[in-house]
């Protein structure tokens, strides 16, 4: 009997991307747990709060799969306090931390040091991924076996590529006796390095050092022959190129087992943002030519994309406001991923929203194998309400984010997260 | 040579009338060609003239910019045209600070940025600035008050250059309408050439560039350059030639297999004049590589104005700091 984790959600439109549920209802949570739909007034217990949601969205929490903290190591970009109170904000209710810190998360008691600051921040759930190689040098196989005992969901040297081929093919091999999932961020760097933008007319009028759109495209030709070759359990974490949703979608349609994500900043900015040599817009992927922009819309639309990550990577101010080419690569973007999703995806009508919210909670969560994604009964609840229609103006600097870097900065989006929910408890 | 009837005799500089900055001119910063109109750029080379003549070919200080301070930040090498900005300004009567600093600020522990907030707050009036990042002078111009001028931000613009080369070009045949330009060379890794191109098109020349395939781009071809890998092709139809150097710091993988191909496919030669226009006049911004873009004979021949940029250079960044500042304060 527990009033703060025990809601009646009124005249809500319910979204349940695990059932396809898209209706008007009421949604009962009691104790934490998720306890029914449209229950009869006599099965809802005195003590639950009552939420008149009428107007607005209710929804499975988020989980993300690319979200890059500094802790530990860079604390100056953002901290698991810091960063876990801005993906409530932003509707998150669960996020699998990079394993890109200093020292990377390579050993157990890294990941256990995860685990231990994301119970004392107290916001959302926060699991840990660990190295697929030692140190994240791509050389040597980190202890896999030991990561995943310590509790890592999945694997990744993100948001560098696994650049040994050799290497990837040992770590599915090694990670299938784990049943984990290896991720990899598909570049091939000698084609890319030193790259600032997308190679293209945008670049080549700016003079910028190019990442040519082929560095991805063989990446993912490699990996997704590796994982058919193999049988090993593979996640594209972001791709940005028609050329790799065209890769994806063939592997797919021959029946290879894989899943690809993308970064929400990939699915509606283009290279022509550079023009404002905005070191915010150095983002890796890059920001491609418009129709690489269209062919990834088209991939979601057509279920090639089956997750959408935020790819938050925070910078601290002094850091961004070095020279373009020595910025560092990254946007935040825990804090406006929904509305982002909301204004250039499900109003536009390329997604419903029970196919945004597949691709935002039910298929992250499923693929690192913990709960949520979901309304069923008995599941913990995990859900946010947002106000799908409300327009709000983006202001860095009052984000929760401890960094700033967003080019979205001034930009008006539609969908605002009004309540986020773990276990029950209002927490933002 | 530059205007042969100018006065050889000292002309008081009160006597002189700098020229009126017509209302239109509405720029604080000069950060490159691509966004100038075609009347702002003639209006600069119009300006460049007159003050050439004004300071009677360099013979005479004027004070038309008198109290103000350039400041000149260089964050990679230069003799020619740091000098260049320095003697324009002091012709002008304007007095002149340097700064200069090798490698990124990351090297430095200081950000860019603070470096020239730093220099800023000596109350300088306009800051002259080159760094190997392209947009590091648009950065500048949103964090300082006072006027930025792109001195070359890697290969994205040059924007004095290109008005130079444009300027010498207008003095040979007087107009660009209808010539033929060739940019030969690294076009990749140029920000003069990127600065000509769009000088010249919008003064209504036809663009080629040329050079090996891994430094030309056919992306060029859809903002209506034509692109071409075989300088003898050309050769015939070019009025002028603009060439390159071959920047060899640029460059992690050679784009080419020895400087002795470049010079076999693309260099100046005496005997490759013999198959050009008459008139053909042979341009290089410097510092030339002799013998890799140009025979030596190329290079001091009939042909050459190459020493006629330079002189037209202060003449333009004469005309640039008097447009940016003659109007304040």
């Amino acid at each position: 009997m527990n009033t703060d984790c025990s809601w009646l959600i009124e005249n809500a439109r319910l979204i349940d991307p695990s059932t396809g549920l898209d209706r008007i209802g009421r949604l009962l949570v009691v104790d934490g747990r998720f306890a029914g739909i449209d229950t009869s007034d006599g099965d809802v217990p005195a003590f639950a709060q009552r939420w008149d949601a009428v107007g607005c969205v209710v929804a499975p929490g988020l989980c993300d799969l690319s979200t890059e903290f500094g802790e530990p190591g860079r604390e100056e970009d953002e901290t698991i306090v810091t960063g876990t109170t801005a993906a409530l904000a932003g509707g998150f209710t669960a996020i699998a931390l990079s394993s890109n810190t200093e020292p990377p998360i390579d050993t157990a008691a890294s990941v256990e040091f995860i685990h231990q600051k994301g119970a004392r921040a107290d916001k959302c759930r926060v699991y840990a991924l660990g190295c697929v190689s030692k140190l994240q040098l791509g050389e040597s196989l980190a202890e896999i076996g030991s990561l995943v005992e310590a509790g890592a969901v999945a694997l990744s040297d993100g948001p560098r590529p696994i650049e040994n081929t050799g290497l990837l093919r040992r770590a599915l091999e090694y990670c299938g006796m784990f049943d984990r999932v290896v991720f990899d961020h598909p570049e091939i760097a000698s084609l890319s390095k030193g790259g600032v933008m997308h190679e293209g007319l945008e670049q080549l009028v700016l003079g910028l050092s190019p990442i040519p759109a082929e560095a991805e495209d063989l990446a993912t030709s490699r990996d997704l022959r590796l994982v058919e070759a193999t049988g090993g359990r593979l996640h594209l974490t972001s791709i940005s190129t028609s050329g790799s949703v065209e890769l994806c979608r063939r592997a797919k349609s021959r029946g290879i087992h894989f899943t690809t994500g993308i970064y929400i900043a990939n699915v509606h900015m283009d290279d022509s943002m550079l023009r404002s040599f905005d070191s915010n817009c150095k983002v890796s992927p890059p920001l491609r030519s418009q129709e690489h922009v269209d062919a990834c819309v088209q991939g979601l639309r057509d279920g090639t994309i089956d997750i959408i990550s935020s790819g938050h990577r925070p910078c601290s101010l002094e850091k961004k406001m070095l020279e373009i080419d020595a910025a560092p690569f990254g946007m935040i973007a825990l804090e406006t991923a929904l509305a982002q999703v909301i204004t250039h995806l499900i109003r536009p009508g390329v997604l419903s929203w029970c196919e945004a919210m597949k691709k935002l909670s039910w298929n992250p969560s499923k693929l690192i194998g913990q709960t949520g994604g979901t309304l069923e009964v008995g599941k913990p609840a995990d859900f946010i309400i947002v106000d799908a229609d409300r327009k709000w103006k983006v202001d860095a600097t009052s984000l929760q984010s401890k960094s700033y870097n967003t080019p979205l900065n001034g930009t008006e989006l539609y969908g605002m997260v009004l309540a986020t929910f773990v276990n029950g408890r209002k927490r933002s | 040579m530059f205007n042969p009837s100018a006065p050889t005799v000292p002309v008081p500089h009160s006597l002189i009338d700098a020229p009126p900055i017509p209302d239109t001119w509405k720029h604080q910063h000069l950060l490159g060609l691509q966004h100038l109109a075609a009347s702002e750029i003639t209006l600069i080379l119009d300006f460049a003239e007159h003050l050439h003549a004004a300071t009677g070919n360099g013979r005479i200080k004027l004070d038309l910019l008198k109290g103000r301070t350039l400041a000149n930040l260089f964050f990679e090498n230069s003799t020619r045209t740091r000098n260049s900005f320095s003697l324009a300004a002091k012709r002008l009567g304007a007095d002149t600070v340097e700064f200069s600093s090798s490698g990124s600020s990351v090297a430095k522990g200081e950000t860019f940025i603070d470096t020239a907030k730093t220099i800023e707050a000596m109350l300088v009036d306009v800051v002259v600035v080159r760094h190997s990042s392209p947009g590091t002078p648009h950065m500048l111009a949103k964090h300082l008050a006072c006027s930025v001028i792109n001195a070359g931000d890697g290969p994205h613009e040059h924007p004095t250059q290109g008005l130079l080369d444009i300027l010498t070009i207008r003095q040979h045949r007087g107009s660009l309408a209808g010539l033929t330009v060739a940019m030969v060379g690294d076009i990749a890794h140029s920000r003069t050439a990127r600065s000509n191109i769009w000088g010249l098109l919008k003064l209504g020349a036809k663009v080629i560039v040329c050079g090996p395939a891994t430094l030309v781009s056919k992306n060029w071809e859809k903002l209506g350059v034509e692109v071409s890998y075989s300088l003898d092709k050309i050769l015939p139809r070019c009025d002028v030639l603009n060439l390159l150097r071959i920047q060899f710091e640029r460059q992690a993988i050679r784009p080419f297999p020895s400087v002795h191909e470049y010079t076999l496919l693309y260099a100046m030669t005496q005997e490759r004049i013999r198959r050009s226009k008459p008139d053909i006049l042979i341009m290089a911004p410097g510092p030339i590589n002799r013998g890799v873009e140009l025979t030596p004979e190329v290079a001091d021949g009939p042909h050459s104005v190459i020493l006629e940029q330079v002189t037209n250079g202060i003449a333009i960044r004469m005309a640039t700091l008097w447009l940016l500042l003659g109007r304040r304060g």
